[in-house]
């Protein structure tokens, strides 16, 4: 503790862990601290359950005994699925850290359309067997995947008149006569934009995610969705042990008073009587609450269930997209649920979380036209998080701040996040050559 | 990576199994040197502490089966206790490590032996090695009460010395021999390997 480091590190959350693990591997001297005794901050999977109740609901709160054994529950705090063929994918692999985790496909991919959910369909064969639109609408929107298919930025043949960087999404729907209710699951639950804002921007960053949502889906088969069992909570100590492995220095259960600050510029942290030196801090928001600007609210519901959800063809995880336009909001309100097959409840019970971006006043009852696709709810712990961005880039201070998480159900923008930190850090991009020990695993 | 299914050895058909084994003990007690001795034959006097090789397999021949050892290092997050529960999660075996020169060492490996008893799956196999023991001159801690805490506690116990690599081989041989060897229990099915560019089921022992 008497040494100065390269940087030091404030909560275990993914993000921070993540980028932990980068300096790390980049030949820094990192000293990666968490004021809870546990790793994941606000990305943590909360077990055993009466954990969760704790939090919830004060420290008599019990679950029921039919819940079975606490220790079998893990439940996220915060909804996100890895999309197969994405970033975080991408991380795991080049970083050596799949090798601590395992993970499975969701198992199904939804849709909510006029009261009623549909599975999403990606590519051209279920694009024609869905009921979800009518027979000449089908034609259409099957011309539409065979284009973006094979669409190719660079190869102007394959653009068909349309130009990615100067027509919009509505202009392409408009050109394959796609009606609004196409328009609603193809920019929602296929492109995953939360709101409506991308139909006048020009089209090629939606896009781009169709295809990656076609692609994840090819990889694995039943959804473009991954989860790690035990939970997302694994991530973090995954990307922790790769940050130790590298030299990184970890302390749980220890209090941060504050960053110190020297002529404007952080110089370590003040942890009751002493002082540890950094020359750089990387945090998330909690560890510096008056260097964040708060940019919204999301509300989560956590559900306990004795049963999957219904109209989901028994699905033992699932993805729920409801778009915006259907239940008259202006953000999307996502669903999503794990079960035992995830490791993550007691054989028969299932977590499914509601959440989505705040609104009005009331945002409780945000969340209703989610709950009450779920059938009975067992029990229920609703929670409303402050959603801050830090208030500057850092480079004077030396303190990079990470963004909560925000309410997407995938994980693109906590990678964008994270490298973004990263770059403005260290004033590179990561190199995912530094990485050795992939070549020190076998001895044979 | 040829342990996978090596073929009959002569004296029956030959299985191999993948087990996870935990290290655990304060630090500077040896652990990685007792790896390195055990995976590569090698041991250096001023070892760093364990950088960039944390995850290492080894394998055993036992007469009617393969043990696959996948051994994992604390690396370094023992030091201020912070190890994550992923660590302890599904190991089948753990080594916790004193040194015979420390008697603190040991007083940590009884919390270590507690905290495996706390969070590890209770089919897990221990073992308990007195390392250094080339370095008897400077003993603090006797065999005797050692061993009397290995027999209290279950554990499977030696000396070992990853120096002259004195029963380092032995240790492992011993928890091979302990483990069950046999269809794996509670394995969960269906996962992914990210790996691979398709879908592929992946099981982790005795195909």
């Amino acid at each position: 503790m008497d040494e100065e480091y390269d940087a030091i590190v404030l909560g275990t959350g993914l993000k921070e862990c993540i980028i932990s693990g980068m300096l790390s591997v980049s030949g820094k001297k990192v000293l990666h601290i968490d004021r809870n005794n546990y790793y994941g901050g606000e990305s943590a999977s909360l077990t055993p359950l009466e954990q969760l109740y704790e939090k919830f609901h004060g420290p008599n709160a019990k679950p029921q005994p039919e819940m079975g054994r606490g220790r079998d529950w893990n439940v996220d705090l915060i909804p996100k699925f890895l999309m197969a063929n994405g970033e975080l994918v991408k991380l795991l692999i080049h970083t050596g850290v799949t090798r601590y985790l395992e993970f499975k496909s969701i198992e199904g991919s939804y849709v909510y359309k006029g009261g009623k959910i549909y599975k999403v369909p990606a590519d051209e064969m279920e694009a024609l067997a869905t009921s979800l639109m009518g027979m000449f609408e089908k034609r259409r929107f099957k011309k539409f995947l065979v284009w973006v298919q094979a669409f190719d930025r660079n190869n102007k043949e394959t653009w068909q008149g349309l130009d990615p960087d100067n027509n919009t999404m509505q202009q392409v729907y408009d050109k394959f006569g796609l009606d609004e209710n196409t328009a609603d699951f193809t920019g929602h639950a296929l492109a995953l934009h939360r709101d409506d804002d991308y139909k006048n921007q020009p089209f090629g960053p939606t896009i781009d995610m169709v295809r990656l949502y076609s692609d994840s889906l090819a990889r694995y088969g039943k959804s473009p969705y991954l989860y790690p069992l035990y939970g997302l909570g694994e991530l973090p100590q995954g990307f922790a042990r790769l940050s130790a492995i590298y030299g990184g220095t970890y302390m749980l259960d220890k209090p941060v008073d504050n960053i110190v600050i020297e002529n404007g510029r952080a110089v370590g942290v003040k942890c009751g009587e002493e002082i540890v030196r950094g020359k750089q801090i990387y945090c998330d928001p909690s560890y510096a609450p008056e260097r964040v600007k708060n940019v919204g609210k999301v509300v989560r519901a956590i559900c306990l269930l004795n049963h999957p959800i219904p109209n989901t063809n028994d699905a033992q995880s699932c993805q729920i997209i409801i778009p915006q336009k259907q239940v008259g909001r202006h953000y999307d309100i996502y669903i999503s649920c794990c079960s035992n097959t995830n490791m993550v409840t007691p054989k028969g019970w299932y977590v499914a979380m509601v959440s989505t971006t705040v609104e009005t006043a009331n945002p409780e009852a945000e969340v209703l036209p989610g709950l009450q696709l779920l059938g009975p709810i067992a029990e229920k712990f609703i929670s409303v998080s402050d959603v801050f961005e830090p208030a500057d880039l850092g480079s004077e201070s030396q303190i990079f701040i990470s963004r909560s998480y925000d309410p997407t159900s995938h994980f693109m923008t906590t990678c964008k996040d994270v490298l973004e930190i990263f770059a403005r850090g260290t004033t590179q991009e990561f190199d995912f050559g530094k990485i050795t020990h992939l070549s020190l695993q076998d001895n044979e | 990576m040829a342990a996978r299914n090596t073929g009959a050895r002569p004296g029956g058909p030959n299985k191999t199994c993948q087990f996870k084994l935990v290290l655990l003990g304060e630090s500077a007690v040896g652990k990685s040197s007792l790896v390195l001795r055990f995976v590569k034959g090698q041991f250096h006097e001023y070892q760093e502490s364990t950088i960039g090789a944390a995850f290492l397999t080894q394998t055993v021949c036992l007469d009617d089966a393969t043990v696959k050892f996948e051994i994992w290092d604390t690396a370094g997050q023992e030091r201020y206790h912070s190890l994550a529960p992923m660590y302890y999660r599904g190991a089948q075996a753990a080594i916790v490590v004193y040194d015979i020169t420390n008697q603190e060492s040991f007083q940590k490996a009884k919390n270590w032996v507690k905290e495996l008893q706390r969070q590890a799956s209770p089919n897990i196999v221990m073992a308990l090695a007195g390392n250094k023991a080339d370095m008897a001159n400077k003993r603090v801690v006797e065999y005797e009460e050692a061993q009397a805490y290995a027999e209290e506690n279950a554990l499977l116990f030696m000396e070992t010395s990853a120096k002259t690599s004195m029963n380092v081989n032995d240790i492992f041989m011993a928890i091979a021999k302990k483990l069950p060897i046999g269809p794996p229990q509670g394995e969960t099915t269906g996962t992914v390997d990210m790996n691979q560019p398709q879908q592929q089921q992946k099981g982790s022992c005795c195909k």
